[in-house]
């Protein structure tokens, strides 16, 4: 059975190979710094392994979880006070690629396409076929089509010296700097205030603050507490256990008798509306801005807003209409 | 109540554009000793998180792929081919990618789409030549900035409001497992899908058609452009 770990010691392993490079380039003025950022996060990845919290009833070996985290406050020192720097990329001029890019043809395609076209085989055929970790087929497909992806694509472009795939890799990864790291970072962030008991503590003010039993303003607040709460810290997964344990559950469903799973659903649909419009939802706004070489990186954000606020109002009528 | 001025450092680290992981790493810190945890607890739940979420690191490893093709004129070929697709406008592509986005992400194809797998090699590309092949000019920085932030929100509206359709989908097993395990429910991940449906034809009704709207304020800015400096009108503008 291919296990999703095995993944991350991959990704781990490509993130060491591009710091060895990087720690190799001279024209990167912050070289050893870079080279140590990006060496420490591809460490993270297989130690987390011993650390990851493990499917209960499965063997797993195990490692402190306190060295990792001060591997990640070096990792946010590192990021957080400008060490990260970026070489010169080695690459092909525009007429180089155009003419390429008409040798090749819509064969150059073939390659891009493979990704996707890997990760639908996985998750639907292969799925129920026992080969992969239970519910990580999408995720496996996706470094699976990237392995395959690379073998077709030097094939297509006749592109021999392995060397050139991770160069032109790494010199994206130097485009976006600390911006890879944020979503990560975000994670943490929530389950420390799941952790500390944040989530009681808005439970206690919305409370206080709630007349009873007015059940569209207890409507309202959830999904605007869903999407405000997801706004200030980026993610979704983080407000839903907090809002709901303050408001969903205890007013809506049990005062007011809601269907519960339309609640829950739309609420947390409500939050995703506040994923749209928070830079602190770096992996779906910024990352892309940087990826995208946007000048000014709330681009996406400034896209998205007008339908994240026209879907709140869809998500609070509906929930209003539909679940009592 | 003491434990929010974590929530406090976040926003004003957020207001006043302080380094993002640094905001992240001093939020947590504060938090989680406000919250009564002791610094090496603190350290654990760091290393802990950071682990269990690995996952959206991942994306990285498309990275040398792309970064291979582009080389080889990746984009250059994706707008070579849009081009040739006569009636496409940046809006109507962008409103087909955003379908086939939701679609795939419902039936749980979540990771096929994304900002390094398809936005930045073969979606903003083709938006941008599909614009430049409907307004007849080469799109001013500004614009194409806008094409290409609407090419991400395209992508990304279409992976949030498709996938919660999908029963084995993250934030579906995040509620069933907080619900089920908090309050001692059994509520089916099918029940919650079947919820997420009517919001997502919202969301494809309402971003589509800002999508659609964006072909119109394209034209309308282009001509304005060329009329400012006093260039003849691009060809097809006067619609």
């Amino acid at each position: 059975m291919i296990k999703v770990e095995w993944l991350y010691w991959l990704v781990g392993l490509v993130f060491i190979v591009m710091a060895v490079q990087m720690a190799a380039d001279r024209t990167n003025p912050k070289r050893w710094t870079s080279a140590a950022f990006w060496g420490l996060l591809g460490l993270t990845f297989p130690y987390g392994t011993g650390v990851a919290t493990v499917a209960p009833g499965t063997a797993a070996w195990r490692l402190p979880a306190e060295p990792l985290g001060v591997g990640v406050l070096a990792l946010i020192v590192l990021a957080g006070f400008n060490f990260l720097g970026k070489g010169v990329p080695v690459t092909t001029t525009v007429e180089q690629r155009e003419a390429s890019a008409a040798r090749l043809g819509s064969k150059i395609f073939i390659p891009a396409l493979t990704i996707p076209f890997v990760a639908i085989v996985c998750a639907s055929v292969l799925d129920e076929s026992g080969l992969f970790e239970t519910g990580k087929a999408t995720l496996l497909g996706l470094g699976l089509g990237c392995v395959v992806a690379l073998v077709v694509g030097m094939l297509v472009t006749g592109e021999k010296k392995v060397s050139v795939p991770v160069h032109s890799g790494r010199s994206m990864l130097e485009a976006m700097g600390s911006a890879l790291l944020l979503p990560q970072l975000l994670a943490v962030l929530g389950s420390i205030f799941a952790l500390a008991g944040v989530g009681t503590q808005v439970g206690k003010i919305v409370n206080d603050v709630l007349p009873e039993n007015s059940k569209y303003l207890a409507v309202i607040a959830y999904c605007l507490g869903m999407f405000l709460f997801t706004v200030i810290v980026g993610n979704a997964f983080a407000a839903f256990p907090v809002m709901t344990a303050a408001i969903g559950w205890p007013v809506l469903i049990e005062q007011m008798n809601g269907n519960a799973p339309a609640i829950l659903a739309i609420g947390m649909l409500a939050g995703f509306c506040g994923t749209l419009c928070t830079p602190m939802a770096a992996n779906f706004n910024i990352v892309p801005a940087t990826l995208l070489e946007l000048k000014d990186q709330y681009g996406p954000i400034k896209a998205q807003i007008p339908t994240a606020l026209a879907l709140l109002v869809c998500c609070t009528v509906i929930m209003a209409i539909f679940a009592f | 109540m003491i434990v929010l001025l974590g929530v406090v450092v976040v926003i004003l680290g957020f207001v006043t554009r302080r380094n993002p992981a640094l905001v992240v790493g001093v939020a947590g810190i504060v938090t989680g000793l406000l919250g009564k945890m002791n610094p090496l607890e603190v350290l654990a739940a760091f290393g802990r998180s950071f682990a269990d979420s690995r996952s959206v690191t991942v994306f990285a490893i498309v990275l040398p792929v792309i970064g291979l093709l582009e080389r080889y004129g990746l984009r250059e070929q994706a707008r070579t081919l849009i081009g040739r697709l006569g009636r496409l406008s940046a809006g109507r592509f962008l409103a087909v990618y955003l379908l086939v986005r939701q679609v795939t992400a419902a039936f749980g194809l979540n990771n096929i789409g994304g900002p390094a797998q398809t936005v930045r090699p073969l979606v903003a590309p083709m938006a941008e030549a599909a614009a430049e092949r409907r307004t007849g000019a080469t799109l001013p920085d500004r614009l194409r900035e806008k094409v290409r932030s609407y090419a991400s929100s395209s992508d990304t509206v279409g992976l949030f409001f498709g996938e919660d359709c999908f029963i084995a989908i993250g934030s579906i097993l995040l509620i069933t497992g907080f619900v089920n395990s908090t309050y001692g429910q059994e509520i089916e991940p099918t029940e919650l899908a079947l919820w997420a449906v009517p919001l997502a034809v919202c969301a494809f009704v309402i971003h589509g058609a800002r999508l659609l709207l964006l072909d119109k304020q394209l034209e309308r800015e282009m001509a304005l452009a060329s009329a400012e400096h006093d260039l003849p009108l691009p060809k097809g503008a006067d619609k």
